[in-house]
């Protein structure tokens, strides 16, 4: 198992830390949100805001309507979770905030349902001009936050609390927008989007050994959904299946169920795997399981659809 | 003579149930493996005397009508309720080991679908004064006779949203309403006081026509005195501002932000628990 992506997301901004305009600002989540390194190193740019995320938010609207880059920083049900805040005072003017959302999904493990974010890429996709990344792994994180600090405009990047599989290697270059395809096949297109991707190249590999051929998409950057990797997806394969920790309505699941409904001319079916209720305690490799976000689930699903299909 | 006597028995029991509360407590965090320790032993006496003196509950009867409620706004401290629960009988004291598993009633954060007893979901601080408000209107509605406990965090006082409830209740007047600010010091990952200070917090409530009383949180004679006078408070709603010590107990958590939220492991577990049942340790 490789890092937490909010453990890449610590060792980022503390180097992207050196642009001045950078301010990181968290609720009382210094330690959680690994904003730690950064603070020790700049004190003057560091803004502890106390459990008041309505107010942490709205201070970042004002530090970046005067061009600062402001990191608000907190678990993300807790930031996503203010959202009318988000939706006028950084969305609608177009304040360039950075909206860091740790301990997103089922992932977050035996503290249960009210500290995870299960609906936050559905909210934030509804605003017209929001980017929403969603890394994958440690490296892609690291390459995103040196992506967004020149990035114009609003963005939100969510991350993990639990450690993930690492599926991009050292040379990984990040294009914002453009998913990123980590194994090709024919038969049956995974297309997932954080934590998951590593169970999606897991489930493949088993899949493989069965004799399917299996593709495995990372979308990472959710908005902009690249429409042409997903519509080549449906065009090319017998199934499409979407892979997120997160509610199956409005995030990646949707955004695809989106981008196909408006018309390609294929009729490989949408199948997607994700969240159908509230989250719940357990570890988060049993919670994985429960909700058939594991590779094991993954694999189950796609034969299932597969078969279903022939 | 006789009433000085029956009270001294009464604050005699409910230290010595603190006491149990607070072993079940770290037992239950302890086999979890994770929860937060820290703002559950400072709240313990204050659970003890809510649980085993002032609440009338039947817990036989989880949803009796005439029951008080106590919101846990602070949800993450939900284990030392739980501990309150099974020892008054809400459900068996086995079941205390199953918290944070998967599949179990009790969930890392309280959850009122889930376990009956459970008054409201609470976890992301700053929302429950605003239910308990709620549910007083709705008892002063209905000219109904129980009252309604919010005990939330010091930390939690820097949410704007207990401030508008504490605006709102202040002004309605809801003398069927009883805050408790377990004010202990520390927050997750300092104190308060360097965070975001919240004091002066008694001026603060008073400004809001709250009826205020600042007590020793760990002195049961002054928490009974407390509880007792808020259900006498007409016209405006009552805080008790119960001055406490994170982690408090297990000498070496005390006022330390790094057992807020973290399960003492191997020896360390140990060590506590023998120090909160009152054994030399080595
Ligand atoms: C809205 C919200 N922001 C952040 C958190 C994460 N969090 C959990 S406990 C905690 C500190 C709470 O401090 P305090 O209210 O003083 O409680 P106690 O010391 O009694 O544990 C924080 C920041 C949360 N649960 N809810």
């Amino acid at each position: 198992m490789g890092a937490a992506t909010r453990d890449a997301f610590g060792e980022a901004i503390a180097r992207v830390g050196e642009d001045p305009r950078v301010i990181v600002l968290t609720g009382d989540l210094r330690d959680s949100t690994r904003t730690e390194a950064f603070a020790e190193r700049y004190p003057d740019r560091f803004l502890e805001c106390g459990i008041a995320e309505s107010n942490m938010i709205g201070i970042a609207s004002g530090l970046a309507l005067e061009g600062k880059v402001p990191w608000a920083c907190s678990f993300s049900c807790f930031v996503t979770g203010r959202f009318e805040t988000v939706r006028l005072s950084v969305a609608y003017q177009e304040a360039n905030v950075r909206i860091v959302g740790t301990h997103s999904g089922v992932g977050v493990g035996e503290d249960g349902y009210s500290q995870m974010s299960l609906e936050d890429i559905a909210m934030i996709r509804a605003l017209p001009n929001v980017s929403v990344i969603n890394p994958a792994d440690a490296v892609e994180t690291e390459r995103a936050v040196e992506y967004l600090l020149d990035h114009r405009g609003p963005a939100f990047l969510r991350l993990t609390r639990q450690g993930v599989e690492d599926v991009n290697d050292d040379g990984y270059r990040f294009e914002f927008g453009k998913a990123v395809t980590l194994l090709e096949g024919s038969d049956v297109a995974l297309v997932a989007t954080g934590a998951p991707v590593g169970e999606a190249v897991k489930a493949a590999e088993a899949l493989e050994d069965d004799g399917v051929s299996t593709t495995v998409l990372n979308v990472h950057t959710i908005t902009p959904i690249d429409e042409p990797a997903v519509r080549m997806a449906a065009a090319r394969h017998r199934a499409v299946i979407t892979i997120e920790d997160h509610s199956v309505h409005g995030g990646l699941g949707g955004a695809v169920a989106e981008v196909l409904a408006a018309g390609n001319g294929s009729a490989a079916p949408l199948h997607r795997i994700g969240m159908r209720s509230f989250g719940e305690s357990g570890s988060p490799a049993e919670l994985y399981a429960k909700f058939g976000l594991d590779a094991v689930g993954i694999a189950r699903t796609a034969r299932e659809v597969l078969k279903a299909r022939s | 003579m006789a009433v000085d006597t029956e009270r001294e028995a009464l604050i005699e029991r409910l230290t010595g149930t603190a006491r149990e509360l607070r072993i079940l407590d770290l037992e239950m965090i302890i086999e979890a493996g994770s929860g937060h320790p820290g703002g559950t032993l400072s709240a313990a006496d204050m659970i003890a005397a809510l649980y085993f003196h002032t609440l009338r509950l039947r817990p036989e009867e989880p949803r009796w009508p005439d029951r008080d409620r106590f919101v846990l706004s602070k949800g993450h401290c939900i284990p030392i309720v739980y501990a309150a629960m099974a020892m008054g009988g809400f459900f068996p004291k086995e079941e205390l080991k199953s918290l944070r598993d998967l599949g179990s009633p009790l969930q890392g954060h309280p959850d009122r679908t889930r376990l009956p007893g459970i008054e409201a979901s609470t976890g992301s601080l700053g929302q429950g004064l605003s239910v308990a408000v709620g549910m007083a209107v709705a008892g002063a509605l209905d000219g109904a006779a129980w009252r309604v406990y919010c005990m939330m965090g010091d930390g939690e006082q820097q949410a704007g949203q207990i401030w508008e409830a504490a605006m709102f209740a202040g002004r309605r007047g809801l003398d069927n309403l009883c805050g408790i600010l377990d004010a202990n010091q520390v927050q997750q990952t300092g104190k308060v006081a360097e965070r975001l200070d919240i004091e002066p917090v008694v001026a603060k409530w008073r400004s809001f026509n709250w009826h205020v009383r600042e007590i020793d949180g760990h002195d049961m004679a002054q928490i009974l005195d407390a509880l007792d006078e808020a259900a006498l408070v007409t016209g405006r709603p009552s805080l008790i501002v119960s001055r406490t010590v994170k982690g408090k107990g297990v000498s070496w958590m005390e006022l330390d932000p790094a057992w807020h939220g973290k399960a003492p492991e191997g020896e360390m577990a140990e060590r506590a628990l023998a120090e909160l049942r009152g054994e030399r340790s080595g």
